[in-house]
């Protein structure tokens, strides 16, 4: 049982990505609707995020700005336990920026995919499409 | 000068995207040279490097000079400046191919193609060159968003469409990546590949590791259309504009094979992928599997662009499996076969883009009589189509060969039954389109011209490159000897047998 819950409730950030990117990849095989596979792939994006920014955590630490003590840093050694790690939020910074531009891109496709079609259903379309 | 070729090949092409989306707005006839310009930059830093790698091993780059664990480096051996040599001077010679074909197809969007185009390949450049996990990653996000874009530019009806599956299994690959090398950070601390390979040894045994270089190797797999997760690739590059099909068809995939070895060799180490693991038999059958349905697909195909990229789904199998054999044989035949299938597909694809750019239509019916409209056009393609097939002394019969040698070395006639299945497939292939072309009547509704029998072939400057690249599959198979001794043989890891 101390096994089951070290895992569940010790590793609750990782079971929580988990949920969430299934979550998103339910949507993005299942749903008919282009928009809501979209949204699909963007909770999949925002599930690894998550993982990412969580694994920066430290308990009891602070965020990563240096504190002076009294004008000077030089005559303290800074702890690092004392900060969470930067690292993973900058690189998920980046990682924001690529998920951002890959859902513009995909609703600029949609968008032409509507003008053509005047649906966003993904049977209706491969219908007309096996009709011509 | 020569010291800052690393970043220069990446940087020059990323400015020049800007300069040239903004000449767009301005003067449109200058698009062109500007993307010319760069890419010509490219080529000759990437063969400056290429030769100074030769000359002095290893080439690094810090980045702002920081330095590696903390700064990004970009780090240059001769695998990676083989793959840039290839990326720039593919991409230069399809610009130069198929300028025509951009003027006509966008008379108003010229300027938005070669951003894109020239975008796409500083994405590919920065792949090659990098050393840090992370930045491959953005690079490949880059790379496959414009590879998006310029897909969606092509055929009005279907092209968004499949660009769009393309968004959601691209977006899904590289976000496995990521979630690999975010299980590599939590065990090692680092981004660098180098860092990271000189960390993991001792935690070899922990199944973080083992889920980071699954998770890494699906997504790589998904992203080059390794055989069950190919889907997204025969409809995306059918249906995408033929001066964008042949510079993405020949190069995405093979930098993403690329991607996959630099991984094993400077990441996870072959001893951990072939050692520890033990699953380089599953990628061997499952790249038997790749190379037997991607033939026997083309086979069903009636378009000549669909049965094309139905025969990069298994050429990959070629690479993925060649590679995976686990000895020096195979892996000498994958590497080469990274740089014959770039020449290859590229030739075919330029053939194709013109029989397109006259013709219109690429259905087979339509190809009928085509030897006598475009003879040269023609010719070239059948240097391309023997190549597929391994016909000595084009060069897919070398790398054909040292995959084979090596799938009986170690013992994996799967393997080697695979290849010749998919050979004898692609004789099937080619010989049928030859037959159509050559032997069978003109049919007069197809003549465009109105001249019937004359020859309508495509204008000198989209022929010279794509005879430039034929006669090259042949003088690269004359040399291919000399290149696995020079090039390849050294990039090879010491334990591998």
């Amino acid at each position: 049982m101390d096994v089951l819950i070290h895992h569940i409730i010790g590793k609750y950030n990782y079971w929580l990505y988990t949920i969430l990117m299934m979550i998103g990849l339910y949507a993005m095989i299942a749903k008919n609707n282009l928009i809501k596979k979209l949204v699909g792939m963007n909770i999949f994006q925002t599930a690894i995020i998550l993982f990412y920014v969580s694994i920066a955590c430290k308990k009891g630490a602070t965020i990563p700005i240096i504190e002076e003590h009294g004008g000077s840093v030089a005559g303290h050694a800074i702890r690092v336990a004392d900060y969470i790690n930067p690292l993973p939020h900058v690189l998920m910074l980046t990682a924001i920026v690529v998920s951002v531009s890959t859902f513009g891109v995909a609703l600029a496709l949609a968008v032409k995919i509507y003008q053509k079609y005047k649906t966003l259903e993904e049977d209706e379309i491969l219908m007309r499409l096996r009709d011509k | 000068m020569t010291h800052n070729f690393p970043v220069l090949i990446v940087t020059v092409p990323l400015l020049s995207a800007f300069i040239i989306s903004g000449l767009s707005w301005v003067k449109k006839s200058l698009c062109f040279p500007v993307a010319l310009l760069a890419l010509g930059t490219s080529v000759f830093c990437a063969i400056g490097l290429l030769f100074r790698v030769l000359d002095l091993g290893v080439v690094e780059y810090h980045m702002g000079g920081w330095m590696p664990p903390w700064g990004i480096a970009y780090r240059v051996d001769l695998l990676n400046g083989l793959m840039l040599v290839i990326v720039s001077l593919v991409a230069l010679t399809n610009l130069v191919a198929t300028h025509r074909t951009v003027v006509a197809d966008f008379p108003e969007k010229h300027g938005t193609f070669y951003t894109l185009y020239v975008l796409f390949v500083t994405g590919l450049m920065g792949i090659s060159v990098t050393g840090d996990v992370f930045n491959l990653y953005v690079l490949l996000e880059i790379t496959s968003l414009t590879a998006y874009a310029l897909i969606a530019l092509g055929q009005p009806d279907r092209a968004p469409l499949a660009s769009l599956n393309y968004v959601f299994i691209g977006t899904i690959g590289a976000c496995f990546y990521l979630l690999g090398i975010g299980y590599l950070y939590i065990m090692t601390g680092s981004l660098n590949m180098a860092d990271i390979a000189s960390l993991l040894p001792p935690i070899y045994h922990s199944k973080a590791v083992l889920v980071a270089f699954i998770f890494c190797m699906v997504g790589v797999c998904t992203k080059m259309a390794f055989f069950p997760l190919h889907v997204w690739l025969p409809n995306a590059y059918t249906y995408a504009p033929d001066a964008a099909t042949s510079v993405i068809a020949p190069l995405m995939t093979k930098v993403m094979v690329y991607v996959m070895i630099r991984l094993v060799f400077s990441v996870f180490l072959p001893d951990f992928s072939f050692h520890v693991l033990h699953i380089s038999h599953a990628f061997v059958w499952l790249a038997c599997l790749a190379i037997v349905m991607g033939s026997l697909l083309a086979l069903s195909q009636k378009n000549i662009k669909t049965m094309l990229t139905y025969i990069i789904v298994s050429e990959i199998g070629y690479m993925v499996g060649g590679f995976w054999l686990g000895n020096r044989l195979g892996m000498s035949g994958a590497i080469l076969h990274i740089l014959n299938d770039a020449i290859m597909t590229l030739c075919l694809f330029l053939a194709v883009g013109n029989i397109s750019y006259k013709i219109r239509e690429l259905d087979f019916v339509h190809l009928k009589g085509l030897f006598r409209k475009m003879p040269i056009t023609m010719a070239a393609f059948v240097a391309g189509g023997l190549s597929a097939i391994g016909v000595p002394p084009t060069c897919g019969f070398f790398s054909k060969w040292y995959l084979i040698s090596g799938a009986i070395q170690a013992g994996q006639y799967g393997f080697m039954l695979a290849l010749l299945f998919s050979s004898l497939v692609n004789v099937v292939l080619f010989f049928r389109i030859i037959e159509i072309a050559y032997f069978e009547p003109m049919e007069p509704h197809n003549d465009t011209t109105g001249l019937k029998g004359s020859i309508i072939e495509a204008p000198l400057t989209m022929l010279v490159p794509l005879l430039i690249v034929a006669v090259s599959l042949v003088v690269v198979g004359i040399y291919s000897g000399d290149i696995v001794t020079t090039l390849i043989a050294p990039i090879l890891p010491k334990g591998i047998g």
